[in-house]
């Protein structure tokens, strides 16, 4: 595909992501697909962060390896970025601030100076409207009509003071111009595509995917990467009517979500890792007293703190793992955008199907970058049923009937004459206690065996309800990638470039990580030639589920915990030795 | 799952349906135990008050005092320890036509639960807690507690608690609930018109009762309150006076008050929670099918 990639970068507090997400914004708008990668400290101001939008004909499923247009705020950006320039390639650089000279630059790369500044001056003292000129500039060297730049602009300020927008096209017009002036376009400038399309995070899509599932009530206590979740729902929730809680930690939010679906409305809450950990012990309160709830665990660079803006698949063992006992549950693990809205209402139906708690695996790779959708992959077509039904059983309601699915009918409260007790205790069909003067009485013993049995069995219903892996790319290919989550991304342009060599490669990714069909994937891997597992994690956390599950170890591993989303030409050149030189 | 989609909804207050009564198990507490009055006394004040059984939920953590839901005929949620204020509001944001009565003891609620508790009644949400005070933790088998008096020797505190004791009606007051009251199981009447004021009440209402261990507190026993309680309303106490109510809980000694120590109006979380208009969320459609206009942010 032709490509274009566009890169700003500075100091948090200089505007960044709003800079990078115009820039994307207006390739969206064109009618292309979009990919944007926000990277960032954890530092309200100073640093160094930057944000990329690629852009082209095809769809990029990653911040890909190059890029062409570097807007640069200060020279760290320069010294840090300027290597991944392609010939042909710009940076956009105010010579007010600092001096950029083409001798450190790559071969082929043209310095632009812009007086960014100075167009600001002419509007206002302040020194933050200099991205506008910037943004001008980098918009002409991109290809973006100016007029569509405007649009954008006006459209991001809203309704706010006049004077805003107006300095905001003035300067960014002066940029443009200025720009077509002394530079001429990247030789990969964009083109008009088609119908504009959606551009939209990760966490949003969750979000939306959320609502569109029915979800009536979100407690959350804020965590990057999480924590765009709860912000998007609480702008809408008066819009959408759902009850947005912040709550006072983790555990609150949790057994806040349980106590809602309790009392019958579908509940979501999202954390990171260290607000899951806590969340833990309700997990299986959620499990016990078979009350269904979704909680999204965006993934971040652990232990501990870890790197609180940087992103890891490190918490599968913990979602895997969570709560004392055994109890069933389900973790989905989206790809991408289009993908988490699918996955989160999935959750949804499969948390109420099964009266369980279900995981959505995301991490901050797939929260907080931007990916681009079509209208109709996030249709808004679902009506969620009533949760207030009859129980099916006619005289004498168990709320722990045993049934062959696992699955009783759930009354809920405000039912009359349907009254029960959900405990956390292991109890009986009608929900009485077993623990206090009931333990160690043989019958009671079976009583336990039956209900935890009974429970248990709902693992099957939810492993033939979930999405089976899937195999992408050439059933024959002699390499074939294992991955599940966000890194399905980077593989799936490597296995572009891989294809752009001559080499063939597949992709088996899995949008269930939990529970897995053991046969299914033994036949799936059967059909493979050699296999390269793909994981954000240090100790292969999928891997050695699989070899739990299946008995089938998959030796060669590319892994990463750097923090760093894996670079598709990371994957080719591990695809590369596993095809010429069979492997590490 | 259920198959039928005919759609009950909770219903109205009124006698018509059946009230709350003792359901099918029988209490499992220690004879004697405090909790035996405080269980009659909800029963009593939710009856009085003609709420069907139907539409009262009582949510609870772990420890002796939070088996109490099983032991009456209405709904319950026995979740975790410490627990029980979280899971109580997600009820009440839910479906706020239920009447909702959090229980549990001194350790469940100032100990593990301090934190929800204090947010619980900042929040002024419209549930009634009661608290069954025993100074101790009984189901773990006689461990000092957040409220034990200081000295008092317990299986973890064998030469005695060295940590001044929470106290549970400044906290509450000092935090924002907006009806405070201290009963004692040992008077049950009284106690039962303190819940029902309770559950009356629009906004969080706290009942910290003296709900004595009889097992393992040896000091405050049902002796040592019947010598030392008197009732605020007899001594003139004016309930809307936050400052006199803060001095009358920190009284502990020959003369312990129990009675309605503040009450004051303040809108609740449901009153302020804009969604909450629209009527119970439980009842309220869901999804946003055909909102298109939703992802005309996105564009």
């Amino acid at each position: 595909m032709s490509e274009l990639s566009v890169r700003s970068g500075g100091q948090a507090g200089d505007g960044i992501a709003s800079v990078g997400e115009t820039i994307a914004r207006c390739f969206s708008r064109m009618g292309l697909h979009v990919f944007g990668l926000n990277a960032y400290q954890s530092v309200i101001r100073g640093g160094h962060v930057w944000y990329h939008a690629r852009t082209g004909d095809g769809r990029p499923h990653s911040q890909g390896d190059g890029l062409d247009i570097l807007y640069a705020l200060d020279k760290q950006t320069v010294d840090v970025h300027s290597a991944g320039l392609r010939r042909g390639g710009t940076v956009v650089f105010d010579p007010e601030k600092f001096a950029v000279s083409e001798s450190e630059l790559p071969a082929g790369v043209t310095a632009l100076p812009v007086p960014t500044l100075e167009f600001a001056r002419k509007y206002t003292s302040q020194s933050i409207l200099q991205n506008a000129g910037g943004i001008g500039a980098t918009a002409f060297l991109a290809g973006i009509p100016l007029d569509l730049l405007h649009q954008v602009l006006q459209d991001s300020f809203g309704r706010k003071a006049g004077d805003v927008v107006t300095w905001n096209l003035g300067a960014s017009a002066e940029g443009y111009h200025f720009a077509e002036t002394h530079a001429s376009a990247n030789a990969s400038a964009v083109r008009k595509g088609g119908a504009p399309k959606l551009l939209m995070t990760g966490n949003q899509a969750i979000a939306l995917g959320a609502a569109a599932a029915g979800c009536k009530f979100l407690a959350q206590y804020p965590m990057t990467p999480a924590s765009g979740v709860l912000h998007w729902l609480a702008a809408h929730a008066q819009s959408l009517g759902i009850v947005v809680k912040q709550a006072e930690d983790e555990i609150a939010a949790i057994n806040m979500a349980i106590g809602a679906s309790f009392a019958g409305v579908r509940s979501m809450t999202a954390t990171s890792g260290g607000g899951f950990a806590l969340m833990v012990e309700a997990l299986g309160l959620a499990g016990m007293t078979e009350t269904p709830v979704v909680v999204v665990e965006s993934q971040r660079c652990g232990p501990s703190t870890g790197l609180p803006t940087k992103t890891e698949q490190g918490d599968l063992n913990m979602m895997l793992g969570a709560g004392q006992g055994e109890f069933p549950r389900a973790i989905l693990a989206p790809t991408d955008a289009k993908d988490a809205y699918l996955a989160t209402i999935r959750a949804f139906e499969l948390a109420e199907a099964w009266q369980t708690p279900v995981l959505l695996a995301s991490d901050l790779h797939l929260s907080e970058s931007h990916f681009t959708v079509d209208r109709e992959e996030v249709a808004l077509n679902l009506e969620p049923s009533s949760l207030f039904t009859v129980p099916p059983n006619g005289h004498e309601y168990k709320r722990y009937q045993y049934t062959d699915s696992g699955v009783s009918p759930r009354a809920l409260p405000g039912q009359p004459g349907l009254q029960f007790v959900a405990g956390s205790d292991e109890h009986d069909e009608k929900g009485h206690l077993v623990s206090d003067t009931r333990s160690g009485i043989p019958r009671w013993v079976a009583e336990r065996v039956q209900m935890m049995d009974k429970r248990m069995s709902k693992l099957r219903g939810l492993r033939a309800d979930s999405a089976p892996p899937v195999l992408e790319g050439p059933a024959e290919a002699p390499l074939t990638f294992v991955a599940w989550g966000s890194t399905v991304g980077p593989i799936r342009d490597a296995m572009a470039q891989l294809a752009s060599q001559g080499k063939s490669t597949n992709l088996l990714y899995f949008p269930t990580v939990f529970p897995l069909d053991p046969d299914g994937i033994v036949t799936a891997l059967g059909r493979t030639h050699r296999t390269l597992l793909i994981e954000a994690n240090y100790s292969g956390q999928f891997g050695r589920l699989l070899r739990a599950e299946t008995g089938v170890h998959l030796t060669d591993r590319f892994l990463k915990y750097d923090g760093e989303p894996f670079y598709p030409h990371e994957i080719v050149a591990r695809g590369l030795e596993e095809l010429d030189h069979g492997g590490k | 799952m259920a198959e039928s989609s005919a759609r009950v909804v909770p219903t109205p207050t009124g006698s018509a349906l059946p009230l709350i009564g003792k359901s099918d198990t029988k209490p499992t507490w220690c004879p004697g135990c405090g909790d035996f009055g405080v269980v009659a006394a909800v029963e009593m004040a939710v009856k009085r008050l003609q709420i069907p059984s139907h539409n009262v939920v009582i949510v609870s953590g772990i420890g002796c005092s939070s088996n109490l839901p099983h032991f009456l005929s209405s709904y319950g949620f026995h979740g975790l320890h410490g627990r029980s204020l979280p899971v109580a509001e997600g009820i009440r944001w839910a479906n706020h036509g239920l009447t909702v009565i959090g229980t549990g003891g001194d350790g469940d609620g100032f100990g593990i639960g301090a934190g929800h508790f204090i947010h619980a009644m900042r929040r002024n949400v419209n549930l009634t807690y009661v608290t069954m005070d025993n100074q101790i933790y009984g189901l773990t088998t006689g461990q000092a507690s957040p409220t034990s008096v200081m000295g008092q020797k317990t299986k973890s505190t064998p030469t005695g608690v060295i940590e001044h004791p929470i106290e549970p009606i400044s906290l509450a007051l000092a935090s924002g609930a907006t009806y405070i009251a201290r009963g004692f199981s040992g008077d049950v009447k009284q106690l039962a018109d303190l819940v029902a004021g309770g559950i009356q009440h629009n906004g969080f209402s706290f009942i910290d009762v003296f709900s004595p261990c009889v097992t393992y507190n040896k000091i405050n026993t049902f002796d040592f309150f019947r010598q030392r309680v008197y009732k605020l309303e007899s001594a003139g106490h004016d309930p809307s006076d936050i400052v006199a109510a803060f001095a009358r809980s920190l009284e502990w000694g020959d003369k312990i008050p129990i009675g309605l120590f503040y009450k004051t109006d303040r809108p609740t979380y449901e009153d302020l929670e804009e969604v909450l208009a629209a009527g119970p969320l439980a009842l309220q459609p869901s999804g946003i099918k055909g909102r298109n206009d939703v992802l005309d942010e996105f564009v």
